[in-house]
């Protein structure tokens, strides 16, 4: 397997951790594995080893791995090293790796870029792995899985063979008229049509891959001192913050992304929302201030309204908060009450977040459609959409085509080159 | 284009004859005597020529699906070829037996023929039809097939077979020839040929001879008993052929037996021509023994008395696997050696004569070192043909279907020549009288366009009654095309004048029209398969060094050898994941070459 020089990179995360995974992909595997633990393990087996630079020096004691291809992750000869994760432990084993001739650390999405050049993956399982590697909750990581696994792929050839089917069918009426068996087209044709397009309106329908990278957003309003911001650092103080993908805050927003019992999570907390009417008194930086909590409103998946009852957008929640003052104001429709300080009813809030939540987020295991993805899906949902409402038998032939390109694009058997540079640029490092 | 040009054949004055269904054209068939017409080739002119009947198939559906047909007189059909390849000037006639091919270092220098003539020639066609090996069959009967001279025939064969050239045998077939005189017409119901005026060639000015009728009956229960009777005496059931024959044309005793269920098959019954009473029985070719051919016959309504006078009889003949050609129809192994028909695993008059259209064309260009017209998926039937051929190879006679071409809605017979006579004239294969029609109707084509463009207002379309809303405003008569019920005819009022100057092209440009939503996505996908056929692949590339490729697609990708990335992606069986391993190893060695 020869693809050029041999690459190497930190595969597991960000040091220092308990251990620290260097993955080598490339014809060198075989040589830096002799390089720096002395020997070749057996295949597919882990042992330990003691590695040590050119020099002779002790750098770390480790689990070493040994796959030789084509048959590895990459397609190409494959050595892991299983460090300690100190920064040191790993900055010296890579530099070793860094000395040896035809070796040099990977670029931003190699590893699986190989992957796909070595036809180990196909388009939408490459997809997948991307965006497994960017996930950072469960949710994420299970949607990502999914296409990994090939479940998108497996979805598209099944379509794609009943619309070879409806073709055939159609193909039959233009070409042996003079038959006598296949002068019509049967009844159910259209049926069995607009069933597949149902089908597919119903995966189009399903929340997107990005969603799952953005988060359910979660917007707190209300006046100023309405409690929103102890709220806020309450809902999202105790769980560990992720990064959000979503660059610049606003000086009058502040939001927080976090992972709540794996479900990702976008809460904005907007500074100052006057209650409607007495923004005609507004300062001309104050008016600034709501254009962008107005934004923020409309980008909601949920409001929470901490405001006076029945002023709120509608559909927000109408939340109690600050139960434990003396001055609290009681609301009688009010969803939740509660009271941040003392903690009293954010546990119930919790739960319904996540209840929501998971309705319009993917579901876990479920596979997922990128941007791109659901263009080429949507291409073909609409061909046969008007495949099944065209009476010229020729029309519908070249709907049903349409419909098989959109297919043959969404998994790559019809690749272009500017669809692979995008796909590769957005993968991180050394996966 | 100017290139010297011999003829070779044991009998001149067999060229032209036709040795199957007197018929030219039909579905996807139309197409190609169409296309090969509009680069100047002889089919169609001959067809016209021959033509006494006349048949538009599919004429109900959309136009791209339109089947010109005609049937022949043989008589007449083979006269005009023999006048137009006499009339052909730098093409010279020789009879004789093509006896060996004389090679030199690997390659075509010339022809031997048996009385030891050398005929030096850089580049050779070889036209075998289905005598390369041939054998009949009928019944327990067999024949040597070859009427052209066993010996030279064998020697030939002989070479190629040497040549170590991957060969495979197919199988076709013909029905018995029955007396016109004794069938009783009277009874059966008739299909008059349909009077419309159209021709093959828009050369021939109008339909030359009388038009007769063809009659319609069909196979009887008492004849399928007679043919499963004896089905063991057939020689594709008794295991005498084990060659694919088409499965577009079934013979008569693989029908009863594929399809038992039915009563009857539909017989076409033909006349051969307008001085003879044969008649051809589309419908039942058949190998069958002749006492059970004249049961099948004659248990058929109208010709219970019928009189077989040539029975029918099946063919098996030696082919050259076309994945062995390039896509100019090249022999790989051996260069300057070109094939085309039958011996390329095809059936048919109209794919025979589009094959031995481009290797001629190819042939010479290479032989005169200029370029050949630039025929792809994209603007004919032609280069589907070509491209499937070379590309997939056959595993039975290949038959042309409009479901073969994915640009159908742009690859319309009755456009044939605004899609290729300019390609051919670039390529200088285009006659003076040709170039002269070309001019007079590109200029028309001109008036067409400003009048298509013209606007007209939704009250004064539904003013005449047609089915248009009167609050859709105004647009050009070529967007009103696109409406369901809006065809050229109601819109007579603006385009009558036009139209008169040249019906047919005013029926392409309002086709054109109608169809224009469709044929500008159709663009988009042609600019990126035209963008994928930039990355070539060499016809030795080594797909076994591209990882990843399992060892099934490293042989279906060696054997087809697709010239570029585009074609590799319709070779069958090519899984997504190859392609894009492909992609991106041919990319590799393409920047490794620029780097280097």
């Amino acid at each position: 397997m020869t693809s050029g020089p041999t690459i190497f990179a930190l595969s597991s995360g960000a040091p220092p951790a308990g251990v620290g995974v260097i993955r080598v992909s490339g014809p060198q595997a075989r040589a830096a594995l002799q390089a720096l633990a002395g020997r070749l393990p057996p295949p597919r087996r882990a042992s330990l080893a003691k590695l040590r630079d050119g020099a002779g020096g002790l750098l770390d004691e480790a689990l070493v791995l040994w796959f030789p291809g084509p048959n590895t992750a990459t397609g190409e000869d494959l050595a892991e090293f299983h460090c300690h994760g100190g920064r040191a432990v790993i900055a010296a084993v890579e530099s070793a790796l860094a000395k040896l001739p035809d070796t040099r650390r990977a670029e931003p999405g190699e590893f699986t870029r190989r992957a796909f050049a070595n036809g180990r993956i196909d388009l939408a399982e490459a997809e997948g792995l991307g965006d497994l590697l960017a996930a950072e909750t469960e949710l994420q990581r299970a949607a990502a899985l999914a296409n990994l696994g090939g479940a998108l792929s497996r979805q598209v050839e099944s379509w794609r063979a009943q619309v070879l089917g409806f073709s055939a069918e159609v193909e039959g009426v233009l070409d042996f008229s003079d038959e006598e068996d296949s002068a019509d087209l049967p009844e159910c044709f259209t049926w069995n049509i607009a069933a597949l397009a149902d089908e597919i309106g119903t995966w189009l329908a399903r929340p997107r891959a990005e969603r799952l990278g953005e988060g359910f957003r979660v917007v707190l309003a209300g006046p100023p001192n309405a409690g929103k911001s102890t709220l806020f650092n309450a809902l999202v103080e105790k769980e560990a913050a992720i990064t959000s993908p979503i660059a610049g805050t606003t000086r009058d927003v502040i939001e927080r992304s976090v992972a709540l019992a794996g479900v990702p999570f976008t809460f904005v907390d907007t500074a100052g929302l006057r209650v409607a009417g007495s923004e005609t008194d507004a300062d001309p930086i104050e008016a600034i201030g709501i254009d962008r909590a107005r934004t923020e409103l409309a980008r909601a998946d949920l409001v929470l309204w901490l405001g006076p009852e029945g002023e709120g957008p509608d559909g927000a929640w109408e939340i109690a908060a600050q139960a434990d003052r003396a001055d609290f104001i009681a609301k009688p429709t009010a969803r939740f009450t509660l009271s941040a300080a003392t903690g009293d009813g954010i546990d119930a809030l919790r739960a319904a977040l996540m209840a929501a939540a998971r309705d319009v987020l993917p579901k876990p295991g479920e596979a997922t459609l990128n941007a791109r993805q659901h263009a080429r899906l949507a291409e073909a949902g609409a061909s046969l959409a008007a495949a099944r409402t065209l009476h010229d038998p020729l029309l519908v032939a070249e709907e049903l085509r349409r419909a098989r390109v959109a297919f043959d694009r969404l998994i790559g058997r019809a690749t272009t080159e500017d669809m692979l540079d995008t796909l590769f640029g957005r993968f991180c490092i050394g996966k | 284009m100017g290139a010297r040009t011999a003829l070779i054949s044991f009998d001149l004055d067999a060229i032209g004859a036709m040795s199957c269904n007197p018929a030219i054209g039909g579905l996807g068939k139309g197409h190609l005597v169409r296309e090969v017409d509009a680069l100047d080739g002889v089919l169609g002119r001959a067809a016209d020529a021959g033509a006494i009947h006349y048949r538009m198939l599919n004429r109900s559906k959309g136009s791209a699906v339109w089947g010109p047909r005609v049937q022949a007189d043989r008589v007449r059909f083979k006269a005009a070829v023999q006048q137009i390849i006499r009339a052909q000037s730098g093409l010279t006639l020789i009879q004789g037996e093509a006896a060996a091919l004389v090679l030199e270092g690997g390659r075509v220098v010339g022809l031997e023929l048996a009385d030891g003539t050398i005929l030096s020639a850089p580049r050779v066609i070889l036209c075998t039809g289905t005598f390369l090996g041939g054998v009949l069959f009928r019944g327990e009967e067999r024949f040597e097939g070859g009427r052209i001279g066993e010996n030279a025939a064998k020697r030939l064969a002989h070479q190629l077979r040497g040549a170590d050239l991957p060969m495979a045998r197919l199988k076709t077939g013909t029905p018995p020839r029955l007396d016109g005189r004794t069938i009783n017409w009277a009874v059966l119901e008739t299909q008059p040929s349909d009077g419309e005026g159209w021709t093959m060639s828009p050369l021939t000015r109008a339909r030359a001879n009388p038009e007769v009728f063809c009659a319609i009956t069909r196979t009887t229960q008492a004849g399928h008993d007679a043919i499963r009777a004896n089905l063991h005496r057939s020689p594709l059931f008794s295991g005498a052929i084990a060659a694919a024959g088409p499965r577009y044309c079934p013979s008569i005793e693989d029908k009863i037996h594929r399809f038992g269920d039915r009563e009857g098959h539909q017989v076409f019954l033909e006349p051969e021509g307008l001085d003879t009473h044969m008649v051809y029985p589309n419908g039942i070719s058949t190998s069958l023994p002749v006492d059970v051919q004249a049961t099948v016959v004659r248990t058929m309504p109208g010709c219970e008395r019928a009189e077989i006078v040539q029975p029918g009889y099946a063919v098996e003949y030696d082919h050259i696997d076309p994945r062995a050609l390039t896509p100019d129809l090249q022999v790989r192994a051996i260069p300057g050696l070109y094939c085309a028909g039958q011996i390329n695993g095809t059936t048919g008059y109209e794919e025979a004569a589009a094959q031995g259209l481009v290797a001629g064309l190819e042939a010479a260009a290479a032989a005169l070192g200029v370029q050949g017209p630039q025929l792809d998926r994209g603007n004919s039937y032609i280069a589907v043909m070509v491209d499937d051929l070379t590309l997939q190879g056959v595993s039975e006679p290949y038959r042309m279907l409009t479901a073969r071409a994915e640009y159908r809605l742009r690859l319309r017979a009755n456009n044939a020549a605004t899609r290729l006579t300019g390609l051919g004239i670039a390529a200088g294969c285009i006659g003076e009288e040709r170039r002269a029609w070309w001019d007079r109707r590109e200029a028309l084509r001109e008036m067409f366009h400003v009048k298509h463009s013209q606007r007209v207002h939704a009250r004064e379309l539904a003013d005449l009654g047609l089915p248009v809303r009167r609050d859709h405003g105004e647009k050009s008569l070529s967007e009103w095309l696109r409406f369901d019920g809006i065809t050229p005819a109601a819109l007579a009022p603006w385009l009558s004048e036009v139209t008169a100057l040249d019906p047919v092209l005013a029926e392409e440009m309002a086709e054109d029209a109608a169809y224009a939503p469709y044929l500008a996505r159709q663009d988009a996908e042609l600019r990126d398969l035209r963008a994928s056929e930039a990355l070539s692949l060499a016809h030795d590339f080594p797909y076994g060094e591209v990882p990843g490729l399992s060892n099934e697609m490293v042989e279906r990708l060696t054997k087809a050898a697709p010239g570029t990335l585009a074609a590799a992606g319709r070779v069958s069986g090519v899984t997504p994941a190859a392609l894009s391993a492909l992609l991106v190893h041919a990319r590799r060695l393409a920047n490794g070459q620029r780097a280097a």
